[in-house]
């Protein structure tokens, strides 16, 4: 696989289980090795360069990990250290404070909970103010309340230049938060695209339609009626179409054919189906 | 250096935080030994010209002490964080592989020396004595606690489970320490058994310590320097390469 990120970019990895994106962000963070190819970090080759590519770099991990033995604020002590930060205190409450941390700097990390420990997570990916974030499903087993915190911060990180990469399974905060993403499938990329040409292309939009008669069972669509037919019972159909612009014409045609249309909705395009037609899963 | 001095700090509150565990234990632990061996042998088991029985076991457990806790120290410290997953925040920071060694190492060889120095000076509340050549002692004390140390981070490296390093630690580290002349001098033994404990490298650390105390040993201590250093090296070779390579620990 070849993928780029720009520097700025809020970027999501999208895929099933087994897809990967676990994997590739080991192999940018140095904790796995490739078996061929090479990884780099602004510039930085990740294997030859690791030094300065683990301090360009902070990784938020997927699993609640914690060393029991101290407290949140000696935690984040240590994180700097390891990064060769000695005098970091004044970062480390900023960071605890926009991730309300402060009053539990003198807990044991034991004692908190896993919302809290997820928090822990990310101010020690932020300790040595690192320019790429990887976020690697930050926020499951995480409440709404504090997801809503987490997303805020990290969003203003980004307006602040910090180039994030999201991997979620929520598809929802992908398509919130994303300005590009990449769909994963069996270690290959399988979409890579803005967040909105993906919806557009892949989704397009579903029209529900209500109609003044009722097509007969194995009646065609009214000729120049573009879209696909998804569902149709009595006067109800519901119908696929690629944008915006078909709905006009299947307005038109339908009126023609003598079947004026009574009711209309129309759902908006979801990554979800984008999802479900590029990887053939409906659960990432 | 703030990479590696931050970890070896890491390493020094990990085993000061449950100090009660880590080394007023081990501390009672060898005084126990002390206690029952004294009672039990003093006055039967003859060691050194002119040594009574207790004198002689105090160094043998000192240091027997100091290489069982460094083994342990850095053995726990890394299983328990591969095993918790925590090892992550090291792996994720610029910290090389000689950092990494030189960290858990010594601070293993400070946790070794600081249960050693502990069980000597309560010993001493009981038992007279002398130290005849201190820097030979701090030298096997310092030197062996860093090869038990070093000796720890590769079981650690390789074991992914406790038990698996439990096995390491009961099979391996026990007899070899049991069985190097802590509780006797290997002159009393049948010749067989004379020549099996000349090849258990424990029972040169154990011997040319009790040189730094005795001025006398069973083995000349330049001798026993030299298996400490060759095998000091071959150690830290061995766990350095695995940490290079990232074995077990990077996929």
């Amino acid at each position: 696989m070849s993928l780029a990120v720009k520097e700025g970019e809020f970027f999501g990895l999208l895929g099933p289980n087994g897809a990967g994106k676990t994997t590739l962000i080991s192999v940018i963070a140095g904790l796995a090795r490739a078996d061929a190819g090479r990884a780099m970090v602004m510039g930085a080759d990740v294997v030859t360069e690791f030094r300065r590519a683990r301090r360009l770099l902070g990784v938020v991990p997927q699993e609640l990990v914690f060393d029991p033995f101290f407290t949140v604020r000696e935690t984040l002590c240590i994180q700097s250290g390891y990064f060769g930060l000695r005098s970091n205190d004044a970062w480390i409450e900023e960071v605890m404070h926009h991730l309300d941390l402060t009053g539990k700097a003198e807990e044991n990390m034991r004692a908190l909970s896993g919302g809290m420990k997820r928090r822990v997570l990310v101010a020690q990916a932020l300790v040595h103010k690192p320019p790429v974030i990887i976020l690697d499903e930050p926020t499951a087993g995480v409440d709404v309340e504090l997801r809503k915190g987490l997303w805020q911060f990290v969003r203003r990180l980004n307006r602040e230049g910090h180039t994030i990469v999201l991997t979620t399974h929520y598809l929802e905060e992908a398509e919130q938060h994303c300005t590009r993403i990449a769909m994963l499938k069996a270690g290959r990329i399988v979409a890579l695209d803005s967040t909105r040409n993906l919806l557009q292309n892949f989704s397009g939009l579903e029209v529900r339609l209500r109609l003044e008669g009722a097509l007969g069972p194995g009646d065609a669509l009214p000729p120049g009626v573009p879209g696909i037919v998804l569902r149709r019972d009595g006067p109800e159909l519901v119908l696929r179409l690629a944008a915006a612009r078909e709905l006009e014409p299947v307005l038109a045609g339908l009126r023609q054919a003598g079947l004026p249309v009574r009711e209309l909705e129309l759902q908006p395009p979801e990554l979800e189906d984008a999802f479900v037609h590029l990887t053939g899963r409906s659960e990432p | 250096m703030t990479g590696f001095y931050t970890l070896f700090h890491k390493e020094l509150l990990r085993f000061i935080k449950v100090s009660i565990q880590t080394i007023a234990a081990p501390v009672l632990t060898a005084l126990l030994y002390l206690l029952v061996f004294a009672q039990a042998l003093e006055g039967r088991v003859r060691v050194y010209e002119g040594v009574p029985y207790t004198e002689f076991l105090v160094p043998g457990l000192v240091m027997m002490s100091v290489l069982q806790n460094a083994f342990a120290n850095s053995s726990s410290s890394l299983i328990q964080s591969k095993i918790t997953g925590n090892i992550v925040f090291i792996l994720l920071a610029p910290i090389t592989h000689l950092q990494f060694f030189a960290a858990y190492v010594a601070a293993a060889t400070v946790r070794g020396v600081v249960v050693g120095a502990g069980v000597a000076a309560t010993a001493m509340a009981f038992v007279p004595l002398r130290l005849e050549a201190p820097g030979w002692a701090i030298g096997f004390a310092v030197l062996g606690a860093a090869l038990l140390g070093s000796l720890g981070l590769l079981a650690g490296i390789l074991s992914e489970k406790i038990d698996q390093l439990a096995a390491f630690q009961n099979f391996v580290i026990m007899p070899l320490t049991f069985l190097s002349g802590v509780f006797y001098s290997v002159h009393a033994l049948p010749p067989f058994w004379q020549s099996a404990s000349h090849a258990n490298p424990f029972f040169y650390l154990i011997d040319g310590f009790r040189y730094g105390f005795f001025g006398a040993s069973d083995v000349a201590p330049a001798l026993s320097l030299g298996v400490l250093g060759v095998s000091l090296a071959l150690v830290c070779g061995v766990t350095l390469a695995l940490l290079r390579a990232g074995y077990k620990l990077r996929y």
